[in-house]
């Protein structure tokens, strides 16, 4: 009974979200009640602006996924936006793929303001370039940090950077 | 002569020499500057309150400015963001000084020996006591502030020139392996070297 519902409700949501952007290839799949949807990255924003417009008001987390070395991916990076209808508490998972070297795609920021700092952190963390964005820069890490931390081949103790300070003597300080 | 000041003055006079009498109104009077990171900050203020009263060894008055403490207490890792601001709070402390390094992280990075995490603060700042334990009691932080009013009243100076011998980095030096296999195979045990990590 209640896989009916759920799948009706899927069928619903799928059918407003390519009714407001026809012709872009959205594929969807569900997992656990879980509706995940992956749009190709040239479409991105349209397909974001359309799911603020049927009701997906909060944007609840961006993140990305390193495939590397993982299972058959084919593609590197998998961006996830998490997204919340607050009226009627569904949620939608949007993703999509990139790979280097164009790393980059358009800022949900003009949609969600809230996507600030998500995306300052992804980037900080993956190098995934948001265009558009209007603090553009890294949120954890120093600026002069070089790397992607997050990234499958960093190493977990990092490149030398957490020995890469002066050293203060007893009889300098 | 001696006996003729004896009779005048009696027991009213002391002899002592400037550093000692420096040195031990130094070690009674230390003025601890919390750089409390992490959870052994939470030790930290146990310790400083009124349960383990820190205040009985003459070192509660926490200071939140640097400029008005002479012991830094740093409790919790530290990050390489943070240590640049850690070793500007340093300089920014008068002299005389001395520095704990408060709990496993910020004596040796701890279990987080990660891109981020410093690796003992040791390795930037000069450090005279080491509190081991995630995190300490309070009862070690109280012993090691005792053991540095000792380590003050023994071999402090009126002017600090014991500091001024001291020009070599203290820490350990950078390291291109990591220390532990270092420490194992000069035990005996052959493990095979990182090769994720070659600058570590
Ligand atoms: S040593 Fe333990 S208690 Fe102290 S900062 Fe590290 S993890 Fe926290």
């Amino acid at each position: 009974m209640t896989n009916t519902t759920a799948s009706s409700d899927v069928g619903d949501l799928q059918s407003r979200l390519s009714g407001e952007v026809p012709g872009v290839s959205l594929a969807w799949s569900t997992y656990q009640d879980q509706t995940r949807v992956v749009v190709p990255a040239a479409d991105l924003l349209s397909v974001l602006q359309a799911s603020k417009k049927i009701g997906f008001d909060q944007l609840t987390d961006i993140t990305c996924v390193d495939l590397l070395e993982y299972g058959n991916a084919t593609d590197r990076f998998e961006v996830v936006y998490l997204l919340l209808n607050i009226e009627t508490s569904e949620r939608l998972t949007l993703k999509t793929y990139l790979n280097e070297p164009d790393l980059t795609i358009p800022s949900a920021t003009s949609v969600w303001f809230g996507a600030d700092w998500l995306e300052r952190e992804v980037y900080d963390m993956y190098g995934i370039i948001f265009a558009g964005h209007p603090n553009f820069k890294r949120l954890l890490l120093p600026q002069e940090f070089q790397s992607f931390p997050l990234r499958k081949d960093y190493p977990v103790k990092g490149r030398g950077e957490r020995h890469n300070f002066p050293v203060i003597t007893r009889a300098e300080s | 002569m001696a006996t003729e000041i004896n009779k005048t003055v009696g027991d009213n006079v002391f002899l002592t020499t400037l550093d000692a009498a420096a040195s031990w109104a130094r070690a009674n009077s230390l003025w601890p500057m919390p750089f409390a990171t992490a959870c052994c900050g939470i030790e930290l203020m146990s310790t400083a309150a009124s349960r383990h009263d820190l205040s009985r060894f003459g070192s509660e008055v926490m200071r939140f400015s640097p400029r008005q403490c002479d012991l830094m207490i740093v409790a919790g890792r530290v990050v390489m963001k943070m240590l640049p601001v850690l070793q500007r709070i340093w300089l920014q402390m008068p002299e005389p000084k001395w520095c704990i390094s408060m709990g496993a992280c910020a004596c040796s990075g701890g279990v987080f020996d990660t891109y981020a995490v410093v690796q003992g603060i040791d390795r930037f700042i000069p450090v005279d006591v080491y509190v081991p334990g995630c995190p300490p009691r309070p009862e070690q932080l109280i012993r090691s502030i005792i053991d540095l009013q000792e380590k003050i009243q023994s071999g402090g100076t009126y002017n600090a020139r014991e500091f001024k011998l001291r020009i070599l980095p203290e820490g350990p030096q950078r390291f291109d392996e990591d220390e532990l296999i270092r420490i194992r195979e000069r035990n005996g045990f052959k493990l095979d070297p990182p090769t994720y990590d070659p600058v570590h």
